[in-house]
């Protein structure tokens, strides 16, 4: 079949093409990614689903607007540079988003085939495409509008900083991103684990922004090594956009909380992935010795999916997932859940810690729960988990990870007071813009939204970058 | 400027010196046995540091991050100078260098500067490599015009260090050694007590050091509800608040000690679980450092 000459009743019979994976058994001894990709032949035969509608709703579904229909069609035509081509008019970092982006909640729940059938695989379509580009050597740099002598500060080089900068630089200003750790990336690398999201690939996409002439300094704490005023004032940058994300990780408040063993999400996923622990000691950052010990996490987002499956790859005996609400609650992206099942993960839904229980030398050995049940839905609309009377009990643990989400980090708002935060510390913007409520002053990310995702991050510094540009250039950048 | 990437690149406007971003040890010696103290290019830092502010040093390119207390800088030259004490893997690497050597990452100033005021007789503890950390805010406190007494503890006469300075920033300095070997015999908390027990008026204490030592320094000063605070040394990953690692238990309260810290009002610390907590990665570290003294005694060998 080829796409020419396909019926849509012919494309409806193909069933939806699965992206061959590693193994289960395999994959929880090694830190390689899961998913191996397309070959280009899944690759159309997945392309030729798509039955292309005339008003294809897909793209309202995805936060930037990816002509969806569009590559999707290049693809089944087997021109796979073409298609990368068009994905990148909307998005900057598709090997990234085709990977994490929690597609069954945007473009594909969108998808009219998921109706009847199953959704076009668009976002593994989009990996598919940018991982052709990138491996086959095809990656063309963008042009870049000749200079415009103006300066942009971006703090933080997670998704919003870099998807900020690749704009600004595009328009021909100058830019320049200050991140407080060692190495670039945000989330990208200290969060979402190697087998999720290869480093390599983030290393990539930043090596395209250098080359387009971003500059990028590393161990540069806004706030401390440099507050946003002298950015202004003493650097003379015409303006600046915050993308710091939320990075400051909630704790339980419960008993025993500093139990030797209990770790924040943040804390472990950092060793593991930015520190390269599990290669210790080749590296000399340590994390907790899992190797046939009971880890439990808390929470059920992606990070505590992201945190059992690499406690399980560390040799745990038993990795648990301990949820106060039921599986159909938990925001972590269903793939996620699905490849963590597989890997052995235990759920231990509706129960709800309450206090964490140490041995006379101080190392946790327990955590005492209380099983939960639900009742009437909350202001989010899910329905609230109430503890059962006397259900409580001991799980034996010799490892806690906390992940029930972070707030944010003060030190902005310590060190510029005139940018206003909302109750929760959150960075209040003007939504159309990003500006802040301080003069050439932007601001995009989680740090506005609290913990969301990579896709609306990006979203988050592309509108901020146009604002940004209108404001300096006095003109749109479309 | 900060030390940027590659190599000389020209942005519109402006031009980068770029290098690799590397930091250029100026000079360095050893102050005492296995403890150094190391002078580094790093014009931001030298320029924005105050006392009680400490480094992120990442030492090569698969070392851990470890942090160090900022004892002192030259704005002018802009170098940072630091002090360390040869512990394990990193601090013993750290100490192998030499001027002309370079570090792979640094980043600071870290952590809330010392409060400094006129409070007007502070007195300034430091036990081993503690007197490195206390310096900078015995300096500050001096220039705040407060009347400064200095008592600086170590096992040995051979392990003092920073006599003079600490002497040059004192109204009254001492020196105490476990052993005797040199100035008071006995312990700071001992020549502490004899202070306030020949009647002085003392309004602040600061004690940095081991941490039975800052504990002990707590219980003799809180009878006497003399302000006293104390600088805590958790282990730490990122140093700016985002891991929670560093978390300390402080009046009941957790606080994460690279940001609400690295001081705290000692009469509040919890140094059970500081001490505790410190013991994390005991196995871990033993393996790296035995790891590492293999490595120099082979180098030595061949
Ligand atoms: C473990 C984990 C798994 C996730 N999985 C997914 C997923 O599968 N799909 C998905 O869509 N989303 C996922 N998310 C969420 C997603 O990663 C975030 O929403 C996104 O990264 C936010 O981007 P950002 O640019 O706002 O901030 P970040 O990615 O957090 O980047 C902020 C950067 O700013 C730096 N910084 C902070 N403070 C300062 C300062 N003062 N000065 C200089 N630099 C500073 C930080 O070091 C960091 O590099 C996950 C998050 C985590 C933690
Ligand atoms: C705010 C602060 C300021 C400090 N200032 C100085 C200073 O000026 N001079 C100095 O010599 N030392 C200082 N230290 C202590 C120094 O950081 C540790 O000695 C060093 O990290 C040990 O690393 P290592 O690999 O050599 O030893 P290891 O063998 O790894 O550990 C030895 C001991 O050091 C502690 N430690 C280990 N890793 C860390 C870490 N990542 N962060 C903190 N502590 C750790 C543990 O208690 C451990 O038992 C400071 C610590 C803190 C928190
Ligand atoms: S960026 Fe995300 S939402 Fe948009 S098309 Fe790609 S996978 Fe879907
Ligand atoms: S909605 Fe589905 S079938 Fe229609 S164009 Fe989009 S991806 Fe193709
Ligand atoms: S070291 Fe990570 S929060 Fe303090």
């Amino acid at each position: 079949m080829d796409a020419q000459h396909i019926t849509t009743k012919e494309r409806l019979a193909i069933p939806r093409q699965e992206m061959p994976a590693q193994l289960p058994e395999v994959r929880i001894h090694n830190f390689n990614e899961v998913h191996l990709g397309y070959t280009p032949e899944l690759a159309r035969q997945e392309a030729l689903r798509c039955i292309q509608c005339k008003d294809p709703v897909c793209i309202k579904g995805c936060p930037v607007n990816i002509k969806i229909d569009q590559f999707i069609k290049l693809i089944a035509e087997g021109n796979f540079l073409g298609a990368a081509k068009k994905i990148k008019e909307d998005n900057v970092l598709p090997a990234i988003c085709g990977r994490v982006c929690p597609q069954e909640d945007q473009c594909e729940k969108m998808c009219i085939l998921t109706k009847k059938h199953e959704s076009v695989a668009i976002g593994n379509l989009e990996r598919f495409a940018a991982d052709y580009e990138r491996e086959t050597g095809n990656v063309e740099l963008p042009s870049v509008k000749s200079s415009t002598a103006k300066k942009v500060a971006v703090i933080g080089s997670g998704p919003a900083g870099l998807s900020c900068a690749n704009d600004l630089i595009q328009l021909g200003h100058a830019v320049t991103v200050f991140e407080a750790l060692h190495e670039l990336g945000g989330v990208l690398v200290y969060g979402i684990p190697e087998f999720r999201l290869p480093k390599e690939i983030v290393k990539a996409e930043i090596e395209g922004l250098k080359q387009l002439g971003v500059v990028f300094v590393t161990n540069a704490v806004a706030g401390r090594s440099i507050t946003v005023d002298e950015l202004l004032k003493e650097e003379h940058f015409d303006a600046v956009f915050i993308g710091v994300g939320a990075g400051l990780p909630w704790f339980m408040g419960i008993l025993g909380e500093n139990l030797l063993g209990v770790y924040s999400a943040n804390e472990f996923l950092t060793r593991v992935n930015l520190m390269k622990s599990y290669q210790f000691p080749e590296n000399d950052t340590p994390v907790f010795n899992c190797k046939g010990k009971n880890v439990a996490v808390f929470g059920g987002g992606n990070t505590a999916m992201d945190a059992v499956r690499t406690a399980k790859r560390l040799g745990a005996e038993h990795a648990y997932i301990v949820y106060r609400r039921s599986k159909a609650e938990m925001p972590a992206r269903l793939e996620e859940l699905h490849h963590a099942e597989k890997e052995g993960i235990e759920f231990m839904l509706l129960m709800n810690p309450v206090e964490f229980i140490g041995n006379d030398q101080q190392w946790l050995t327990g955590v005492k729960c209380l099983k939960m049940e639900l009742g009437e839905p909350d202001d989010s609309g899910r329905r609230r988990p109430v503890p059962i009377k006397d259900s409580e009990f001991i799980l034996p643990i010799d490892m806690a990870v906390i992940s029930i989400g972070n707030g944010s980090n003060p030190l902005i708002k310590q060190t510029t007071p005139d940018i206003e935060v909302s109750k929760r510390d959150t960075i209040v913007v003007d939504m159309n813009t990003m500006a802040t409520s301080k003069e050439n002053v932007y601001a995009g990310g989680d740090i506005v939204t609290g913990g969301a995702t990579v896709i609306l991050a990006m979203g988050a510094g592309r509108t901020a970058a146009a604002a940004i540009h209108e404001k300096l250039m006095g003109v749109s950048a479309k | 400027m900060f030390t940027p990437y590659r190599t000389i690149q020209q942005v519109s406007i402006i031009t980068y010196e770029i290098e690799e971003p590397m930091y250029q040890i100026v000079s360095a010696q050893f102050l005492a046995e296995n403890i150094k103290k190391i002078e580094i290019e790093a014009p931001r830092i030298a320029k924005k540091r105050k006392a009680g502010q400490f480094v992120m040093i990442r030492v090569g390119e698969t070392g851990e991050r470890i942090p160090l207390t900022i004892a002192g800088s030259d704005p002018e030259k802009g170098t940072i100078t630091i002090i360390v004490q040869g512990m394990g893997k990193s601090t013993r690497e750290l100490n192998r260098k030499e001027a002309g050597d370079t570090i792979h990452d640094i980043v600071g100033p870290l952590g809330t500067p010392s409060h400094i005021e006129n409070f007007g007789t502070a007195v300034s503890i430091g036990g081993g490599v503690g007197t490195a950390i206390a310096y900078p805010t015995a300096v500050a406190l001096k220039e705040a015009g407060n009347n400064v007494i200095t008592i600086n503890g170590a096992r040995s006469k051979d392990l003092v260090i920073l006599e003079k300075e600490m002497a040059a920033v004192s109204d009254e300095a001492y020196i105490t050694t476990d052993d005797g070997s040199y100035g008071f015999h006995g312990f700071v908390t001992q020549k502490l007590q004899e202070l306030i027990d020949s009647g002085k008026k003392i309004d602040l204490v600061l004690a940095i050091g081991p941490i039975p030592m800052m504990r002990a320094v707590a219980e003799v000063t809180r009878p006497y509800n003399i302000k006293t605070v104390v600088s805590l040394n958790p282990i730490m990953v990122d140093g700016t608040g985002m891991c929670g690692g560093c978390r300390v238990t402080v009046n009941n309260e957790t606080k994460f000690a690279c940001v609400d810290g690295p001081e705290f009002d000692a009469h509040q610390v919890d140094f059970k679980n500081l001490m505790d907590r410190n013991k994390l990665y005991l196995p871990e570290e033993k393996h790296s450092t035995d790891a590492f003294a293999h490595k120099c005694h082979m180098h030595k060998q061949a």
